[in-house]
């Protein structure tokens, strides 16, 4: 396993190009963001922005375009950027009938182990307590922070949130943010979209509108 | 982390999922029961002519019950947004599938495979031909179910997969069913049937290099 320098921490997307459904949705869109910057996806609805975070994790092809992950295209080092980067969905990609702690431990074992255990994830999303208890008995918000845990068991120095706050109160809110925060500060890199106002303390914050012609 | 590390924990985690839905292990089950047992009833109870058939009709009833469960093996996944974590995850994607199709498998051959005989026994199949009978199906069914996660993984996206599934997979299931049944009937006339087991287990080493590939390559495009 590679250790990454965060020198490195660059994820960009050159001049990509999207349509769908025969209507474009953008196109010669560059994206630039290092170690430390959060990037805040804006626009209307259906503007484009759950389709340019699948594009930016590799979900998605671009039509035209490549995105790049320290200089490599990230097909040719899928392994290496996904061991890098962790997505967050508008599915929360968990197993209703499993427990949150089973969850996240088939999570940690196909994407490598971070700085948090497993437990202490929990733990720093409020879930402690909750680990043996299925998903599938957890409020909508439960289980939406035990998706946001994913963040933190794993290495991942990129985060990808579509949506990050949906379904959590103003406390899960603000729990998230200090998370985005703290991971900023340690030189991570955060791409987001959000229809809430999003406050961060640290990191440089770029925004994005995908809506303004 | 080793790949092989991250196969045994998916593998757990679907045995695991399996456990905590049982209604979805016992349908296919219950569908081959429910196939063997009302054929007597259809055909009229004649001990010659079900024997004849018993062979066919035990490989027919574990195809359809194969069929009947493949959608299993990606939806829920693909619903909740697992199948997307798994696309994204630092292991190779193929292995990954390879260790859902076993545990599907797991979950929806072996159970057949274990009633099978016992079933047989019912239509009237000769007792030497049993051997052969589990060994064709334990040869066939993993293939069944290989072959059935590329047709998956192709139609995951869609919202009415089942009949466009059935079209894809079932002319590809053709030729197991047809070497499967014969193997079983040469059994019961007392010919050899080394030919037909040696031709399954060459679709099953096939089906176990090339499938998961294919299944991963069709899920990318099914998730794009």
């Amino acid at each position: 396993m590679t250790d990454l320098p965060n020198s490195t921490l660059h994820l960009q997307a050159d001049s990509v190009e999207c349509s769908r459904d025969d209507r474009l949705l953008f196109e010669n869109l560059s994206v630039d963001v290092s170690g430390g910057e959060a990037l805040i996806l804006e626009g209307r609805n259906g503007t484009g922005k759950t389709t340019l975070l699948r594009i930016l994790c590799g979900l998605r092809r671009p039509d035209e375009g490549e995105v790049r992950w320290s200089g490599v295209s990230i097909e040719e080092c899928a392994v290496d950027f996904h061991r890098h980067m962790v997505y967050v969905g508008h599915l929360d990609g968990i197993k209703r009938e499993l427990t949150a702690l089973e969850n996240l431990r088939v999570l940690q074992t196909l994407s490598g182990r971070g700085r948090y255990s497993v437990e202490e994830a929990l733990e720093a999303v409020k879930l402690g307590g909750f680990e043996d208890i299925p998903v599938h008995f957890l409020s909508a918000g439960q289980k939406r922070r035990a998706a946001l845990a994913r963040l933190l068991v794993t290495d991942a120095r990129l985060w990808v949130l579509d949506e990050p706050f949906t379904s959590l109160d103003v406390y899960g809110i603000e729990l998230v943010e200090s998370l985005m925060d703290n991971h900023l500060s340690t030189a991570g890199a955060l791409v987001m979209t959000s229809h809430h106002q999003v406050h961060l303390s640290a990191g440089v914050v770029k925004r994005l509108n995908l809506s303004a012609d | 982390m080793s790949v092989w590390q991250a196969f045994i924990e998916l593998l757990k985690r679907d045995l695991r999922l399996a456990m905590r839905r049982r209604a979805e292990i016992a349908n296919p089950l219950l569908f081959f029961v429910m196939v063997i047992v009302l054929f007597p009833l259809g055909v009229g109870a004649e001990p010659n002519l079900l024997e004849r058939m018993s062979a066919g009709v035990v490989w027919v009833a574990a195809l359809l019950a194969a069929l009947l469960t493949l959608d299993s093996i990606f939806r829920s996944d693909f619903e909740d947004g697992t199948l997307e974590q798994l696309l994204l995850s630092a292991q190779p994607l193929s292995v990954m599938v390879l260790a859902k199709v076993v545990a599907h498998w797991l979950v929806t051959g072996l159970p057949l495979l274990l009633v099978a005989p016992l079933l047989a026994m019912l239509l009237g199949m000769k007792s030497e031909a049993m051997g052969t009978l589990m060994l064709s199906l334990l040869l066939g069914t993993p293939v069944l179910s290989l072959i059935g996660a590329i047709g998956v993984a192709l139609t995951v996206g869609l919202r009415r997969a089942g009949v466009i599934l059935s079209l894809l997979v079932l002319p590809l299931y053709v030729p197991v069913l047809i070497f499967g049944a014969a193997a079983v009937d040469a059994a019961a006339s007392g010919l050899p049937v080394a030919g037909q087991l040696y031709i399954l287990a060459a679709f099953l080493a096939m089906a176990l290099s090339l499938a998961p590939v294919a299944a991963a390559s069709a899920l990318r495009i099914s998730l794009s």
